[in-house]
């Protein structure tokens, strides 16, 4: 990453209204915001619908593109887009995922999965684009499998968590999946090579995890360093051997490098890592935080610093907050005040 | 509505007295008046408790003293003892009481509510629920579970909550 010692500061480049009622995800479409193509945002809420926001090139204002409305019946509580920028997932309190397919700029509905018993908390795709996961408060991890005519198949349901599962995101270069859970722990599931999936190891308290629900996890860019937060008000940085991870030859386990605390003091709800470095963090005190790893040479092991933290966000609690996957340092946030916020982070010289 | 009462036979405190609140030393109409103990307690007070027909103020399963309240930092914490302690209204009492304040405080407020410690059997299970958004905001999403919440809720005796 270049080395910006100095200060930073947090533009705020626009605040998108719309939505109803709080604003809980953010998904940045990953075939937008390069070659031309303007940068395209969705956000999902507590009123039911989903909506699809684009940057107009040239006054670099965003607007409201698309509201997915008239599907869910419920709180939607995760959005997110296939590596293609196709297919839009969505899942809901309704139990349901939706699937929506981009077609040039018109968002239409071509599937719907059922199964989970009650709430869905949290979709994600896997890099290729071939699997789904979803998540709830039934406790169990549902893996689906994409096939063509907009088709899905479920693969899998892992149970093992104890209580409701909160996020589930894919490894983002291999099949592996995470998932974090209201049983403070973060579960790591991977094929056993027979089409089986197995829980392969569970980050808890035990081996320095977290002691409350775990909300969300991130990845770096190279995928040997993960970072999780929790309602026990801290950040944990884990990492695994990349030579072993990426030889295959046999599951590489995670372990825990890092605890950040001390620097929240109400739930933290989201964490991302950008492809820079830099970690943000959205939390239930209406703020957001900038770590990075410090470069202090500590005999010790890798420690993180504080960069910046930006006290009122929001007017309410933060509840994602994502990097965007382009060449820029632009952020999105989603908070219970019902808004969506495009951020710019700006070395301060 | 279960039929055999968990507590049949709860101990009804007198209501405290209702202190009239002084005017304002300030003539400035414009002045917000920092929300204290007693205003959060005049919100919460003339709850019904689900099971019996007495507020939750009657049965002492709150009290001014049990808030704790900074205006300034726009935060409250409410404290409350379930009659029994395997009470398993305490996530509905908890519930009114979260949904109580969210319907009256201002949006920046932050609120944590709790169990007393030692007062109930889990108290550790229901603080984590009461105390998580998303699950709150699911059970709120549950007609049946709002209709609960909102029959404490409805004022007696045409006294506003």
């Amino acid at each position: 990453m270049e080395s910006h010692d100095g200060a930073w500061s947090l533009k705020e480049l626009q605040k998108l209204e719309g939505h109803n009622d709080r604003v809980w995800s953010v998904a940045w479409n990953p075939a937008t915001g390069v070659a031309g193509v303007p940068p395209m945002l969705a956000s999902c809420s507590g009123d039911k619908t989903v909506r699809v926001w684009e940057q107009n090139p040239s006054s670099s204002s965003w607007f409201c593109k698309a509201v997915l409305d008239e599907t869910h019946t419920r709180t939607v509580r995760s959005c997110a887009w296939s590596p293609s920028g196709k297919l839009l997932a969505t899942g809901s309190f309704d139990a349901t995922t939706a699937i929506w397919e981009n077609v040039g700029g018109d968002f239409e509905c071509v599937s719907t999965l059922e199964g989970h018993e009650n709430e869905v908390k949290s979709v994600c795709w896997n890099a290729s684009g071939s699997l789904l996961a979803t998540c709830g408060r039934d406790r169990s991890v549902w893996i689906w499998e994409v096939l063509p005519g907009n088709e899905f198949e479920c693969a899998s349901v892992l149970q093992g968590h104890t209580q409701d599962v909160k996020m589930v995101q894919w490894h983002p270069t291999l099949d592996i999946l995470f998932s974090c859970s209201y049983d403070n722990t973060v579960k790591i599931w991977a094929e056993d090579g027979d089409d089986d999936w197995d829980c392969v190891q569970t980050l808890s308290e035990a081996n320095g995890g977290h002691t409350s629900t775990v909300w969300a996890l991130s990845f770096n860019t190279t995928g040997d360093k993960m970072v999780s937060c929790s309602d026990d008000l801290t950040i944990k940085i884990w990492e695994t051997d990349s030579g072993k991870m990426m030889s295959g030859d046999g599951y590489a386990p995670w372990s825990h490098v890092c605890t950040l605390s001390g620097y929240h003091d109400r739930t933290i709800f989201s964490v991302h890592w950008s492809r820079e470095g830099i970690i943000a963090s959205g939390a239930a005190d209406d703020a957001i935080r900038f770590f990075v790893e410090s470069k202090d040479g500590s005999v010790d092991g890798p420690s993180y610093k504080m960069i910046l933290r930006n006290e009122k966000a929001h007017d309410m609690d933060v509840n994602a907050v994502r990097w965007s996957l382009g060449e820029n340092r632009f952020l999105a946030s989603a908070s219970d005040d019902g808004t969506v916020k495009i951020w710019e982070l700006v070395p301060v010289i | 509505m279960v039929s055999e009462l968990i507590n049949a036979n709860p101990v009804v405190y007198e209501k405290k007295e209702r202190r009239a609140r002084s005017a304002p030393s300030c003539a400035d109409e414009y002045t917000v008046e920092p929300i204290d103990q007693l205003e959060i307690f005049d919100h919460l007070r003339d709850i019904k408790d689900p099971e019996h027909p007495y507020s939750l103020e009657e049965l002492k399963v709150i009290t001014e003293d049990a808030i704790e309240v900074d205006d300034s930092n726009s935060y409250v914490r409410v404290t409350f003892t379930p009659t029994v302690e395997h009470c398993s209204m305490a996530t509905i009492i908890g519930l009114c009481l979260r949904v109580k304040l969210m319907r009256s405080l201002p949006s920046r407020y932050k609120v944590d509510i709790r169990i007393a410690p030692g007062s109930h059997a889990t108290e550790a299970a229901v603080n984590k629920q009461l105390n998580d958004k998303e699950r709150v905001a699911a059970a709120l999403e549950n007609p049946n579970l709002v209709d609960m919440v909102d029959e404490c809720l409805a004022p007696t005796n045409g006294l506003a909550g």
